[in-house]
């Protein structure tokens, strides 16, 4: 996704800070976008600089420093960039409804149908016990659902992400509060972005 | 500091009997020892509300669906927490969340702030070379913990003090923490502590927080854990 290497920078968003209103209003994405991940990149940039990971790209510093306690303060920064900008992309206006055909194919394959799997995703989402992300991911030839703590991603277990929900709580909590299944529907309903699941999928 | 009167608005005192088969348990949910906009400008009204109301309780309900018919019913709740590594996930995650939460109400006070006094004081000075110093350590901790948890100031086995820090909502009563202790004095760093007023500035979250830090009911702990 991102082959940039230091100093790295935050991605555009792919849609105005309005567009997802009102299941996402413009002010969590203010936040979100604004200083949430915008402070990932600025913390990134300061660990790495002067170090051996100032030269590579983000992939390539998740990939270096994940699982490795000492460097968990590189790994957390660098991961919730990577975790951010894919999650943007998995949310669209005007998302939501039927997914594709061939993704809609997979589903069906792998869970029995769409609905399922949606359930299956949002009570992934409903059960990641403190901050973290829920993931549709294809391991191998199939498609599966995970959840992940805090700035975990599927990236580093072998799994292909195809789209992404942030359940940390600074996702929703301006908008839903404590109600993190209001926001779990509202999104799948409204905001997912089913082509870019397939677009991920080589 | 402005005085308040101290309001019992709540609902009345949820006494729980947990003992159906003849154990003995101290789970209830007590009311919040404040109104919910007693801590303001500090805490907000909003604040307190959902976490109270609807956070805290929310733990509690569960810990006590996840308790019902079992024998871990009849424990009392920190002998329970002292054995989470062989706990399922429901009682450690939903106990933790209810002792947590019961513990944080009380250590907060409209009439809190200022500088501790007293043993505590001194030992205070003692460990850490000085209440600023102190301050300084605890809020780094509070700073560097990433995801959702918890930060604490604990009594050791020994007597002495430490700062800890735990995740989500694990806590030093736990065997599952690198160092465990009695706390006396807690900060919730979940976000939704503190995203409605300070959304991601958990620093000004945590400046605020000593301003109602109820140094009284953080002796009465140590004193008692000695």
């Amino acid at each position: 996704m991102n082959q940039q290497v230091s100093p790295h920078t935050l991605p555009a968003l792919p849609y105005a800070d309005n567009a997802l209103d009102p299941v996402i209003t413009a002010s969590t994405i203010g936040f979100h976008y604004g200083k949430h991940h915008r402070a990932y990149v600025d913390n990134l940039n300061r660990h790495i600089a002067g170090t051996e990971y100032a030269d590579m790209s983000l992939e390539d510093i998740i990939r270096a420093t994940s699982g490795k306690a000492d460097k968990a303060g590189i790994f957390n920064n660098a991961a919730q960039i990577w975790n951010h900008t894919f999650y943007w992309k998995s949310l669209r206006p005007g998302g939501g409804g039927e997914p594709p055909a061939a993704l809609k194919e997979k589903m069906e394959a792998e869970f029995g149908s769409v609905n399922t799997c949606k359930t299956v995703f949002s009570a992934a989402a409903l059960t990641q016990f403190g901050s973290g992300w829920t993931w549709l991911v294809l391991d191998g030839e199939s498609l599966k659902v995970v959840k992940t703590a805090n700035a975990d991603l599927p990236l580093t277990t072998g799994l292909k992400p195809l789209l992404t929900l942030d359940v940390w709580e600074h996702a929703y909590y301006l908008d839903y509060q404590n109600r993190r299944p209001d926001y779990v529907k509202a999104v799948l309903e409204k905001l997912i972005n089913w082509d870019f699941a397939l677009e991920n999928i080589p | 500091m402005k005085k308040w009167i101290l309001l019992m608005v709540l609902p009345a005192l949820l006494s729980l009997s947990c003992s159906q088969d003849g154990g003995v348990s101290d789970l209830r949910f007590d009311p919040l020892p404040y109104a919910y906009d007693a801590l303001e400008p500090y805490i907000d009204a909003e604040t307190m509300e959902l976490h109270y109301s609807r956070h805290h309780k929310a733990y509690f309900d569960n810990l006590v669906a996840a308790l019902k018919g079992t024998p871990l019913a009849r424990q009392p709740l920190e002998v329970l927490l002292a054995q989470a590594s062989r706990l399922p996930d429901a009682v450690r995650n939903n106990g933790g969340g209810h002792y947590n939460h019961a513990f944080f109400w009380k250590v907060m006070s409209p009439d809190g702030g200022g500088v501790p006094e007293g043993k505590l004081g001194e030992k205070i000075e003692a460990s850490f070379g000085s209440f600023d110093a102190f301050k300084e350590a605890f809020t780094k901790a509070a700073l560097s913990r990433f995801g959702s948890g918890w930060v604490w100031l604990c009594v050791a086995k020994d007597g002495s003090l430490f700062i800890t820090s735990t995740a989500n909502q694990d806590n030093p009563l736990m065997d599952t923490v690198e160092k465990q202790g009695k706390p006396i004095l807690a900060l919730d760093v979940w976000e939704h502590a503190y995203y409605l007023s300070y959304q991601n500035k958990r620093g000004s979250y945590i400046d605020a927080f000593w301003h109602v830090v109820d140094w009284d009911a953080v002796a009465a702990f140590f004193e008692a854990s000695l």
